[in-house]
């Protein structure tokens, strides 16, 4: 078997390649900030003693966790655009809504799992902490932001770091409604070439190469942010 | 809602059998079941490598499982539609080409619950074992085995969960399960997506959360009754 | 029957065992004591290589533990060792526990295993517990269960290793009794410990060990009333004024 792989570095397949690259890196890059502050904003609103909020909350997350992430996104981009208004979803379908979908989706779900990991965080502080926090005078919001959260996002280093590695992978799913990432061109060059295995390994090598670099980096986070407390 | 339910109802769950191939919700447990089952003693052996004197076999597989888990299932599957026709020589089934791609995904995760199981007991149980004359390969079988597999059993069934949700993706390659069930009601209807899909959803929801309730109450009284020993 | 000669052992850089040499006769019962950290422990599992030595020899009846033809399973199976955290095999019965290194080791069958460990276990006091389950049994149970598995190899030598560090003050007297039995059966014995009445009453000889050295090797008589290094001296006064004894 002759690999040669020149032909994916220039010209036609070059740049297909480089577009799904850069789109993985942009599905991951949105799905990853959005997944992140929407996490966040679940912790916050779980912390409020408010029974009906939290139930669902909790809903939230156990849908998606118990649901394939490639169902949420055929969920979200077939199912959601029935129920807009008629206006809204000329606008959405005129765009590049594909990617806002998979986006979405992808964030929505990385999330949910997020937000358990802070949470085990948080419940990992002693409760010291914040007796100490609200009696030198801040406020609920403020002792969340300068006392339990930095702690919490500390000890679930490891935990959010695993999701954002499968989170990662993931993109590769959006594929499915027509995303131009990674894998899709890689399908797209062996439609075209038929050099399944060269255009394959040179995909895999890239998924390879970025997964060994997120773990890298995480390596390098918990090095210089290490959890407070032992275990 | 409950109109579509009606009318695809079996459909989503068996597929066209009787009449044809088995598809829905019985083909993806069991797919789910079978990768796992199979993959199962290839994880035992990894998970013994994986702790063994040797450094080159802990090597070996700590790069496969990187290997297997830095990339996605897709990937793997594409690999499978294309490499097994070549090795086998003949065609193949769909069906096992997901099989193997499965097989050698869940692997990697399996062999880290393996290695965390053998870990995971008290140091004195080996050493005790060790002390009163077994082999190392005796007090495996009756010491640490028997009480390794019976603690590995919820992340067991926390990994079949992962695996029931890992399979909705075959249905790319044409494999009849319950996501290509729900496609094929979409492609019929053509209204009424967001039902037909949210339906999806809620099955694999309340299977998984089923599933997921189950190794939780099992963790339980796995905890529980090693509690009773301190 | 044991004889230790200038065993050295380091875990990296830390030099836990310096020239450790010493002897144990048939049927003698020598109590090893000391602080925490003086290598106690690491020694006495040194004598079933549940740890390795890097210099010196230690022979067992006359021969070397470390020679060529040494089997390590027959040489464990030949000596009994009793943890300080018992470990009993949780997944087994009181008679299994018992019985599976005379099945699998010693190729004993069925029904004479079983005969075995009922009589061992009537020796502990435990004959009413034979099909229990470890984790209905209290500490002391356990741990004299475990010393009835030891006994089960027909070992000429038995090991403790603390054994009563890890039980409730109520239940250390009834494993202290069995011990005390043993003894004056005439079992080689050699026990790490820190109960000082046992010490007294049952030990042949004492040695007292500190920073991976044996400083003393003396008769209890002498141990207890004119120890001759410091740190035995100080190790006494530290220990009798907060025992009972």
């Amino acid at each position: 078997m002759n690999i040669d792989i020149t032909f994916l570095l220039q010209g036609q397949y070059g740049s297909l390649l480089l577009n799904g690259l850069l789109t993985t890196f942009a599905l991951f890059g949105s799905a990853w900030i959005l997944g992140m502050a929407v996490a966040v904003l679940i912790v916050v609103l779980r912390a409020i003693p408010f029974k009906p909020l939290d139930a669902f909350m909790a809903l939230f997350v156990e849908y998606h966790r118990n649901v394939p992430t490639v169902v949420q996104i055929l969920v979200w981009f077939f199912g959601v655009p029935e129920i807009l208004p008629a206006d809204v979803r000329a606008y959405v379908n005129s765009g590049n809504s594909e990617f806002m979908f998979a986006t979405i989706a992808l964030a929505l779900n990385v999330s949910a799992y997020w937000s358990q990991d802070i949470r085990s965080g948080l419940r990992a502080i002693p409760a010291g902490q914040i007796e100490a926090a609200r009696s030198i005078g801040l406020s609920f919001v403020q002792a969340m932001r300068y006392v339990s959260l930095p702690q919490a996002m500390r000890i679930s280093v490891p935990p959010l770091l695993n999701r954002s590695l499968i989170l990662f992978k993931d993109t590769s799913l959006a594929m499915v409604i027509g995303v131009t990432e990674l894998t899709y061109q890689t399908k797209a060059i062996d439609n075209l070439t038929f050099r399944t295995f060269d255009v394959l390994a040179f995909g895999t090598m890239v998924y390879l190469i970025c997964s060994l670099t997120i773990m890298f980096v995480g390596r390098c986070i918990e090095r210089r942010y290490p959890s407070p407390y032992k275990g | 809602m409950i109109e579509l339910i009606q009318k695809y109802g079996v459909m989503l769950l068996v597929g066209s059998w009787p009449h044809g191939q088995i598809g829905g919700l019985a083909a993806t447990l069991i797919l789910a079941f079978l990768g796992l089952a199979l993959a199962f003693p290839i994880a035992i052996l990894l998970g013994f490598a994986r702790i063994s004197h040797f450094k080159v076999l802990r090597g070996v597989v700590a790069g496969w499982v990187v290997i297997l888990r830095g990339i996605p299932l897709i990937m793997l599957i594409f690999w499978a539609y294309f490499v097994v026709p070549l090795i086998t020589g003949m065609s193949v089934s769909v069906f096992v080409t997901c099989l193997v791609a499965i097989i050698l995904y869940e692997s990697a995760f399996l062999a880290e619950i393996v290695r965390a199981g053998l870990q995971g007991l008290p140091r004195g149980q080996m050493e005790a074992a060790r002390a009163s004359g077994l082999s190392y390969w005796q007090s495996m079988r009756y010491v640490i085995l028997p009480q390794a597999l019976v603690n590995m059993i919820p992340s067991l069934v926390n990994q079949f969960v992962s695996t029931i949700k890992a399979t909705s993706i075959v249905y790319i390659i044409g494999m009849e399960e319950l996501t290509f069930a729900a496609q094929q009601i979409n492609s019929i209807e053509l209204t009424n997506a967001l039902q037909t899909y949210l339906i999806l959803a809620g099955i694999y929801f309340i299977v998984c959360l089923a599933l997921s309730y189950a190794a939780r109450l099992l963790e339980a009284r796995i905890q529980k009754r090693r509690a009773g020993l301190a | 029957m044991i004889k230790l000669e200038k065993v050295n052992k380091w875990y990296g850089d830390y030099h836990a065992l310096n020239d450790v040499t010493g002897s144990v006769a048939k049927g003698e019962v020598v109590v090893v004591c000391g602080p925490s950290g003086s290598g106690k422990s690491t020694m006495i599992r040194t004598l079933n290589r549940l740890e390795e030595i890097q210099k010196g020899d230690i022979q067992i009846s006359g021969k070397s533990i470390y020679g060529p033809g040494v089997d390590i399973n027959k040489l464990r199976a030949s000596i009994g060792f009793v943890f300080q955290q018992f470990n009993l095999f949780p997944h087994y019965s009181v008679r299994d526990n018992i019985t599976l290194s005379a099945r699998k080791v010693g190729g004993m069958s069925v029904a004479q295993a079983n005969a075995l460990a009922e009589d061992l276990l009537n020796k502990v006091g435990l004959s009413h517990k034979i099909d229990a389950m470890p984790a209905n049994l209290s500490g002391g149970q356990q741990q004299r269960v475990a010393i009835a598995r030891a006994l089960a190899q027909r070992p000429p030598l038995i090991l403790f290793d603390e054994p009563t560090s890890a039980l409730d003050p109520e239940m250390v007297g009834e494993v202290l009794a069995v011990m005390k039995q043993l003894a004056s059966e005439g079992m080689t014995m050699v026990v790490v410990t820190h109960e000082m009445g046992f010490a007294r009453d049952v030990a042949d000889r004492i040695w007292f060990m500190d920073a991976g050295e044996i400083l003393e090797d003396t008769t209890p008589q002498e141990f207890f009333t004119a120890p001759r290094h410091p740190r035995s001296r100080k190790f006494l006064e530290d220990i009798l004024q907060r025992s009972v004894v």
